[in-house]
């Protein structure tokens, strides 16, 4: 099956791979690209665990091509932590105890990037439906939401 | 037979090109938009090779102009933009909330009101949305551009008027005169990420006095298209959208249903539901023309 | 109530061991392990919920480039029959053909071959070049109508177990058990009032977000290496090698991070047929199941049918309680029927009860342990009873539970007494609760249920390792599910007096660490804590000693306090104090390297029991349920990590309220599950929420030196009756049958 070059930005690095045309982003960046942070839970854009962005806007790389990739900037969870430190939202996403198991906070955390990114002050209703395509289903959502809420207030009070 | 390929040709006559060649030759090509129903289709049982046809590289499905008569909406331009258009959401406020209801944040990155339209589904959120507000659908072909009507777009459950060499350009609405408001409601079992058990698309004009003047109802999710429902509308106009009105209106979306039972609902519960949906489009249709 | 004890680490929530690398990406989950020269396996499932499988060919797939192995139940060993693994484990000759089908086909989905292939499209294409011939057969597909003298048979070996005397006539029917103490009639008389009914459950499932997978590899000497997402690599470990008929010796597993179980990842489905792939192929075979495999063939839990009458008094005392349950098992015998039935009737004091429990084949997956495995279903039905007793007599539903509330010296319906418990210290927290004391919100209805589970100790191993500088190594062997590893780290800190950030928790592989039973059953914190406890006392005696042997002194001359060894009281020396550090640091002229280690079979789990309620909303036009609040109050023993426990209250909660309003495996008439996936198979969004009140209740648990209980079952066992009852209270219409579907409510409400 021939194979199509694929240019892409990944967390701010030029990315070149060898894609098939019919294979997922998320299939992509796990098996060409290395990107092992990004989880598939259901392949169906039902669960969020496989949420980068691309372009500015949050996506399910299960239900993006590839090849739809070419020329796109891509940030996944390994593009979050800044320098040698973690982001606020990881940070707090700690601190909070927002996650059990751990394969969906990936997923949470590139979503929450996208939320705060676009809407710094968000209440709690707005983070629940901003992040009703990412499953969780070890924590209820509380320690999640609240973490989001503190991220938020921590990022206001750096900037 | 053949091998997958993708291509994403960059205008109108490309990518008719493509669709003809493939239709001619008997292979297989797919058009793809946001992707977000097409992706899910690849990894079903089907996975027969095709050539991906990616018409998101087009100017025309790309390209949103709000004009004084006549709203064009691109094909391909995903849902989160057209919420994030402030314009657009105080012209056609239930058509945008029908298209920001369509999956999660992640499928608004992606999803288009052109890909839920032509995945025809019965469910689509969107297409009682578009009937209400007189939608009309631009399809490219070998033959020129030509327009359908959204409620005679769908043929059956996942079939559509398009022919192998056509695809969606974009979809044109009339700009709603003064004192018009619209209104989509579904019903789900939970609060997101479900499909449609019933939907309900209203639009009412009203004159100075508050008496309707026009109305168009589409329901989905309770036939094997999305319908138009005359008689819902016809209830509507020349009352109040009064309770009474509404209810009447609910009857006759009841009444024009032919759903059936399955995984998201039975028979009598879609009939029931269509009919409170429909009251309740209506109510907060009426109360936002009245506040236009 | 035992006295508060002060702990200096204990009690607190730090930041968990693995939390860096749970938030950038960098854990490795199940199928995050890739090696060199990797095959692809994929599973052939059958298309017939019921048939015989007459022949399997693979050739035709074994021929196609790029194939390496294929295999079907034919290369499987034959399996004696013999219980294996902890909680959910079962009978090993049913897991094996779980595992792989040998003549029968018993489910939609169930595994009949499977292939190993250069990538997984090749390995798709060949499992369609496979051939099967099968003969279906009649699906079973309801537990009531299995149960019938004449129903299809889906195993005509199987006699029910338990009767009085052997049965001459096979049936679908596994086994049953029946508990009882008292005099049911003379009970049922004296009651003023009587609720009886029935309460349906359709199968649910864990939900986890990450499917199964794993990676093996078997060199030139037949040893393999297995990395997969398991509760229990030592368990998957055992059953592989009885499975495959091979050494454990000859086996290496290796448990990755894991994104959820629940119960569902405590026993194998993949790794044997990974292991015997790659031994055939002579290269690594990866395999990891899509989310619809996930739902066909793995879990659930068990679908059911409960009956239950309840007898009571005015006052509210209970006189007299019957319970008839039928568990869905799937296509294996092993439904969570016994501890559903031990379960039923346990936070009360009852003179006068009888339960009967039958584990029943169908044509459905074979179920799986799922958190608190059968409790929610009988529970759910008792607690809804007891709901309309409280109705009848008049009595608000947290003193009609009072009245009847177990305690300590109280025999459990299953026999022992308890200890200390704190079912009635979460009745009274509950009480006084200020969501509880609050009106109902408008067009709501409150509903209250309580939970319980028994929890287990079973076996744990433990090594505490004391680095140079004096930091600290705990090793021990349960995977981390939900933030253990914080939870050892606290114990050891707080046994040894260290700080919490000077001791790192690993967990090691089933050839760097001793045996340890599943995650699960709750047990982690308690059991391998306990391990954990013992071995940091291992160390500190070993410090005494090397302190004792430095100032001259007998071992039994030095304590240990606040991390340092000094000088007992009464003992006159004067030496300085030597910390831990300062016993590493000097630990080569003392005898070495300091390793401290413990193994035990941990007795004494302790019951936790638990309060719930929550206030509902209901649009009566639409059937809808919203979620207004929800709170849950349980006794934790002692909460070792307090962020951890709630959280695993919280959690429980979601999967209890997703289970009570939406979540169903639904079957066409052919046996076919027709919403394997996370569409239609609705688990709760964060938009279906609110947030979920916690209060921990700590009556201390005598067996563990730190008082914990197991708390992670509990906590999904009430939410079912509490939505349940909460519906009934907001709109006036008693319905016994789960989910709260949208249509479920409608109906009932027309019907009205």
């Amino acid at each position: 099956m021939s194979k199509m070059h694929i240019r892409t930005t990944i967390n701010g690095d030029q990315v070149d791979f060898l894609g098939s045309p019919q294979q997922s982003l998320l299939d992509a960046l796990r098996d060409e690209v290395g990107k092992l942070g990004t989880k598939e839970g259901c392949g169906t854009g039902d669960c969020g665990a496989c949420s980068v962005i691309v372009d500015g806007r949050l996506v399910c790389s299960c239900l993006m091509l590839a090849a739809e990739a070419e020329g796109a900037e891509i940030t996944t969870i390994e593009g979050i932590a800044e320098g040698d430190g973690l982001h606020p939202i990881q940070e707090k996403f700690l601190e909070h105890a927002a996650l059990q198991c751990g394969v969906c906070t990936p997923g949470f955390i590139v979503a929450t990037k996208a939320l705060l990114d676009r809407n710094p002050d968000p209440d709690e209703r707005t983070i629940r439906y901003w992040l009703a395509g990412n499953l969780c289903r070890c924590t209820g959502y509380d320690k999640i939401v609240r973490a989001v809420q503190d991220a938020a207030q921590e990022l206001a009070h750096e900037a | 037979m053949g091998e997958f390929a993708y291509v994403a040709p960059r205008s109108v006559a490309d990518a008719v090109g493509v669709l003809q060649d493939h239709a001619n030759n008997g292979r297989r090509a797919q058009v793809l938009a946001g992707g977000t129903d097409l992706l899910v289709q690849l990894r079903g049982l089907d996975k027969a090779p095709r050539t991906i046809v990616d018409v998101k590289k087009i100017e025309e499905t790309n390209r949103l102009d709000i004009g004084g008569d006549e709203i064009y909406i691109g094909a391909a331009i995903p849902s989160a933009i057209l919420n994030e258009n402030e314009e657009l959401k105080s012209l056609l406020p239930g058509l945008i909330e029908s298209a920001d209801l369509i999956g999660s944040t992640q499928i608004q990155g992606r999803a288009s009101l052109g890909g839920n339209l032509c995945n025809s589904s019965p469910a689509a959120d969107t297409i009682p949305a578009m009937i209400a507000d007189r939608g009309i659908c631009v399809i490219a072909g070998s033959g020129g551009e030509r327009e359908v009507p959204v409620e005679d777009f769908c043929t059956g459950v996942g079939t559509n008027v398009m022919t192998g060499d056509e695809f969606l350009l974009g979809l044109k609405f009339p700009r709603p005169p003064a004192n018009t408001g619209d209104a989509y409601l579904r019903f789900i079992p939970r609060t997101e990420m479900d499909i449609a058990v019933a939907g309900a698309g209203v639009s009412v004009t009203l004159d100075g006095s508050g008496t309707c003047t026009a109305a168009r109802v589409g329901i989905g999710a309770v036939a094997p298209t999305p319908l138009l429902v005359a008689d819902a509308a016809a209830a509507l106009v020349g009352t109040t959208v009064d309770d009474e009105a509404l209810a009447a209106a609910g009857a006759a979306c009841s009444a024009a249903a032919s759903p059936i039972t399955d995984k998201r609902g039975t028979v009598e519960y879609r009939r029931k539901v269509v009919a409170v949906l429909c009251r309740r489009a209506g109510a907060i249709a009426r109360d936002r023309a009245l506040a236009a | 109530m035992a006295e508060a004890v002060d702990y200096r680490y204990v009690g607190t929530s730090p930041v968990r061991p693995d939390g860096v690398d749970k938030v950038t990406g960098r854990a490795q989950f199940g199928a995050d392990q890739n090696l060199p020269n990797m095959l692809h396996g994929s599973v052939l499932r059958s298309p017939h919920a019921h048939a015989r499988i007459k022949s399997v060919d693979v050739s035709k797939a074994l021929a196609m480039d790029g194939v390496h192995a294929a295999v079907s139940g034919a290369d499987f060993p034959s399996v004696q029959s013999g219980e294996v693994g902890g909680e959910g484990g079962g009978d090993v000759a049913d897991i094996a053909k779980n595992v792989m089908a040998r003549d029968k086909a018993l489910y939609h989905g169930h595994a009949v071959a499977a292939v190993a292939a250069t990538s997984v499209e090749i390995a798709e294409r060949a499992l369609d070049a496979i051939e099967v011939e099968y003969e279906p057969l009649p699906p079973v597909l309801d537990v009531v109508e299995a149960m019938a003298p004449d129903a299809t048979l889906l195993d005509d070996n199987c006699f029910t177990k338990n009767l009085p005397e052997k049965p001459d006539k096979p049936s679908n029917i596994a086994s049953v058990m029946v508990l009882a103490r008292g005099d049911l009639d003379a009970g049922f008389e004296q009651a003023d009032v009587v609720v009886e009914g029935e309460y349906r459950i359709p199968m649910a499932h864990q939900g986890y977000i990450e499917p199964h997978a794993c990676t093996a590899t078997v060199n030139e000497e037949g040893k393999a290496t297995v990395w997969c997402c398991t509760q229990g690599h030592f368990e998957f470990r055992a059953m592989t090698s009885k499975i495959l008929n091979w050494k454990i010796g000859d086996l290496k597993f290796i448990a990755s991070e894991i994104g959820g179980g629940f119960g569902g990842k405590t026993v194998v489905y993949l790794e044997p047929v990974a292991v015997l792939l790659s031994k055939h192929a002579g290269r690594p075979v990866k395999m990891v199941m899509s989310r619809e495999e996930v739902f066909r063939a793995t879990g659930p839990t068990s679908g059911s049918v409960c009956r239950v009458k309840i007898g009571a008094q005015n006052d509210g005392k209970i006189t007299a309680a019957k319970a008839w349950l039928a568990y869905e098992a799937g296509a294996f015998a092993g439904a969570p029927v016994m501890p559903g039935a031990m379960s039923i009737f346990a936070p009360y004091e009852i003179e006068n009860f009888l339960v009967e429990g039958h584990d029943v084949l169908v044509n459905k997956p074979k179920v799986a342990a799922y958190r608190a495995p059968g409790a929610p279903q009988a529970m759910h039905a008792f607690e809804v009873a007891l709901d309309d007793i409280a109705r009848q007599i008049g009595m608000d539903p947290l003193d009609l539970r009072m009245v009847n509330a177990a305690d300590e010296g109280t025999q459990a319906p299953y026999g022992p007494k308890f200890p200390a418990i704190g079912f009635k210290a979460c009745i009274e927290a509950a009480k006084k609760h200020p969501n509880y004391t609050k009106p109902v919100p408008e067009g709501a209805g409150r509903g209250v249920a309580a939970g319980f589970w028994f929890n287990i100790g079973m076996q744990s191993s433990a090594e505490v390792r004391i680095n140079e500088d004096g930091t600290v190594i705990v090793m021990e062997g349960n995977p981390d599910i939900g933030g253990s590893r914080a939870s050892m780290g606290l114990m050891a800190a707080e046994t040894l007096g260290v700080p919490y950030e000077q001791v790192k928790t690993y967990i090691g592989d089933t050839e760097s660490t001793g045996f340890c039973n599943v995650t699960g059953g709750s047990r982690t914190t308690f059991a391998t804590g306990l391990a954990v406890v013992q071995a940091c006392e291992d160390i500190i005696a070993q410090c005494k000693s090397r302190a004792a042997a430095t100032w001259g002194m007998d071992d039994d001359q030095v304590e240990w306090q606040d991390g340092q060894a000094v000088p007992a009281p009464g003992v006159n020396a004067d030496v300085s104090p030597l910390s831990l550090a300062d016993i590493a640091a000097s630990a080569p002229k003392t005898g070495g390297p300091i390793l401290g280690r413990a193994s035990l079979n941990a007795q004494g789990a302790g019951a936790s029991f638990s309060v719930n309620f929550g206030d509902l909303k209901v649009d009566p036009e639409t059937g809808a349920v919203e979620v207004l609040s929800f709170t849950g109050i349980q006794d934790a023993g002692k909460a070792i990590h307090p962020a951890f426990v709630e959280g695993q209250m919280q959690g429980g909660a979601a999967q209890g309220l997703g289970w009570a309003l939406n979540e169903e495996y639904i079957y066409d008439a052919d046996g076919v599950m027709e919403n394997a996936g996370f569409l239609d198979y609705r688990v709760p969004v964060a938009s279906d929420l609110p947030m979920i009140d916690t209060q921990i209740v700590e009556v201390p648990n005598p067996s563990h030196p730190y008082g914990v209980r197991g708390v992670g079952e509990t906590p999904i066992v009430a939410p079912l009756a509490v939505a349940s009852n909460a519906v009934r209270d907001a709109t006036g219409v008693r319905i016994n049958d789960l989910p709260l579907s949208p249509p479920r409510i409608l109906a009932a409400l027309s019907n009205d």
